[in-house]
């Protein structure tokens, strides 16, 4: 790494999801606002100490569903009444018979679009991130717990805010290299 | 909870394998073993995928399922090649072994993510350690459950027919036929099935890509776990996500083996033109599917000393849904006789004591001693903690499942309305190579499954962990 750049940010390692908590919880209070938690499983209030919410995905679902839902119905409904009519006893096919398909399509559709809108919300795929430069972070994925402040945060300055994350008792603190 | 929790490696892991989990019989909850960390789930379970050197039963078993693939694959060649004569079935039996496995095969994976979708949705935590690969046996089984509808056409090549696509005939597909509406309903259940699947498995090929030791490994691993980083903001999409899909994933698993059991009801043959048969065949397609989720964890276990996850708790409270689904599906078996008297149909009566008495009778019988009787045992305690016992059932429960969409098939068409239209169907080898092709296909699947992919979620392993550490 280039001494005179920028790094990405610091970040912090800590053995327990609890002292991630905990650190997220501070250094949010300490006026942070770009942070980034990494824990090998959901953390329970992780988010919410991060003051992050995402109500997109349900919404997403349920457009999923409409689009699908009313797109098979829509397209059976073309296909016995517009484009080849059929005609039994003086009347168009029934519409119940066209409900089956249009309940799968419904769910597949809401399913599409909570799959991907997962992905793509969160930037995924993604295979390079800068945090990969740090060579303890494979640890991230199994049974460490990692705290990042990123060195675009408008309170980042590189010395006071490694004092403040080592004053979390991390198990250790280092630069990320952009 | 402020101390820092014991994260050391337990470096006697093995030894102290299912010791923890026996005695442990009065809590409702499934607890992991006090010996395991963080560090030691993802150790034991990605260990099995990276480190552990391939196992001589695993490389046997390959070997014959490698071989029975072939068989199952050459069946299927010959079979396009020469067409639907080559199997047992004609006019009056126009449907035999192909449906009767196509049905089979589906029921087998209707249970495995509803396992999963259920009991996530239920919040029972014992659900964690069944659900990767109850979810692949669901993949698996419904991959070969495809194909059957496919070959059983006379001209399999426009099975393509059934999608509604532009084209220069005007063709469209009949929209009212249950055939059309189990192409929407694999497609969305097998579909669903692999979103759920891979969703989960996201942080697991983290893991792997981060533990792997060779290059090609972590190249393979890196790509499927998409640069997953474990960011607090993704785990809460991914937590919301992986609850809708389950929500969603439960009424679709009942919708599918509904539209299943309407394939036969739609039609008036007797002993098919029956409202009973969509839950009846939701009824039997979770009694199965449960039936072969035991084999597998029974299996499992054994292979790679898992019994640390998949404890005595697990194996009993499956066989409980057994039993469960077992006395549901058997209800069913009373009320199918019931209307066909209370209908007063003489066909539709002639139909059920045919089935008892005619030349398929002894089909019958089987099938009643293994859907019926056998469960029953289930009732003891001492039976449901013997795990090889509840491996011969499960296998007794899936032969008499196959034995009774075989015997539902094949009896109502062999004697219908007109007694100069009688017929009798016999197997050839052909038929036999397709079944047993099939399940040697799906072993040889679930067998690769073991050996590349983590077997047990270890995001939900790590989930249980930190609320057990968090409660104590």
């Amino acid at each position: 790494m280039n001494a005179s750049q920028q790094p990405y940010g610091l970040i912090a390692e800590f053995s327990s999801p609890a002292a991630l908590l905990a650190a997220a919880r501070s250094a949010h209070g300490a006026g942070y606002r770009r942070i980034e938690a990494y824990a090998p499983m959901p953390v329970e209030g992780l988010a919410e100490a991060l003051e992050f919410h995402d109500h997109a995905i349900s919404m997403l679902a349920l457009a999923g569903g409409i689009v699908g839902g009313i797109g098979t119905f829509a397209l059976q409904w073309f296909s016995v009444t517009v484009d080849y009519p059929l005609n039994i006893g003086g009347r168009t096919p029934a519409w119940p018979g066209l409900i089956p398909s249009t309940f799968e399509m419904t769910v597949l559709g809401a399913a599409l679009a909570v799959f991907l809108g997962t992905l793509l919300r969160s930037g995924l795929p993604q295979l390079y991130h800068p945090v990969f430069n740090e060579p303890s972070f494979s640890a991230a994925s199994s049974d460490r717990f990692f705290l990042c402040i990123e060195a675009t945060d408008a309170r980042f300055d590189l010395q006071q805010t490694r004092g403040f994350l080592e004053q979390l008792q991390p198990v250790k603190v280092s630069d990320v290299s952009a | 909870m402020t101390t820092a929790t014991p994260d050391t490696f337990a470096p006697d892991l093995p030894s102290s394998l299912g010791a923890a989990s026996r005695g442990e019989g009065k809590s409702m909850a499934v607890r992991l073993s006090d010996t395991h960390s963080f560090a030691s789930i993802s150790e034991k379970i990605s260990g099995i995928v990276l480190t552990m050197p391939t196992p001589r039963w695993w490389t046997i078993a390959f070997a014959l399922c490698s071989a029975l693939s072939l068989v199952f694959f050459g069946a299927i060649s010959y079979l396009f090649y020469e067409g639907v004569g080559i199997w047992g079935l004609n006019v009056p039996v126009v449907w035999a072994f192909d449906i009767t496995n196509y049905v089979w095969w589906i029921a087998i994976a209707m249970s495995g993510t509803f396992i999963s979708a259920a009991l996530h949705l239920t919040r029972q935590p014992w659900g964690a350690s069944i659900s990767r690969f109850a979810e692949a046996m669901t993949i698996f089984a419904l991959a070969i459950a495809g194909i059957f509808p496919i070959i059983h056409l006379g001209r399999p090549w426009f099975f393509y027919w059934l999608a509604p696509y532009p084209n220069v005939m005007s063709l469209w597909p009949q929209w009212r036929s249950p055939l059309v509406w189990d192409f929407f309903a694999i497609l969305a259940y097998l579909l669903l099935s692999l979103m759920f699947w891979y969703l989960g498995l996201i942080p697991d090929f983290a893991t792997l890509r981060d533990r792997a030791r060779s290059r090609s490994a972590q190249i393979a691993y890196g790509l499927l776990a998409l640069g997953w980083r474990g960011e607090a903001r993704h785990w809460q999409r991914h937590r919301g996500a992986h609850l809708l899909l389950a929500g969603l994933a439960v009424p679709l698993v009942v919708s599918v083996h509904s539209v299943v059991g309407l394939d036969f009801a739609t039609g008036n043959t007797p002993g098919w033109h029956s409202t009973i048969f969509p839950p009846f065949f939701v009824a039997g397609a979770m009694f199965s599917g449960f039936a072969m989720a035991m084999t597998i964890a029974v299996l499992l276990r054994r292979a790679f000393d898992l019994g640390d996850f998949i404890t005595d708790r697990h194996l009993d409270n499956l066989a409980k849904l057994i039993l469960a689904m077992g006395l549901v599906l058997a209800y069913s078996y009373v009320m199918e006789i019931f209307m066909a008297w209370y209908s007063a149909d003489r066909y539709e009566v002639y139909t059920a004591l045919n089935r008892m008495r005619g030349p398929y009778a002894p089909v019958y019988w089987a099938l009643i001693v293994c859907v019926v009787v056998v469960p029953q045992a289930l009732w003891s305690r001492r039976v449901r903690h013997a795990p090889w016992v509840l491996f011969g059932i499960s296998i007794v429960i899936n032969v008499g499942m196959w034995l009774e969409r075989f015997m539902l098939i094949v009896t109502s068409q062999h004697r219908d309305f007109l007694p100069s239209a009688w017929g009798m169907f016999y197997p050839t080898i052909w038929d036999w190579a397709t079944l047993v092709g099939s399940i040697g296909f799906f072993a040889w699947l679930l067998l690769l499954f073991v050996r590349f992919i983590p077997l047990i979620s270890m995001t939900e392993m790590r989930e249980l962990l930190a609320q057990q550490q968090g409660g104590s």
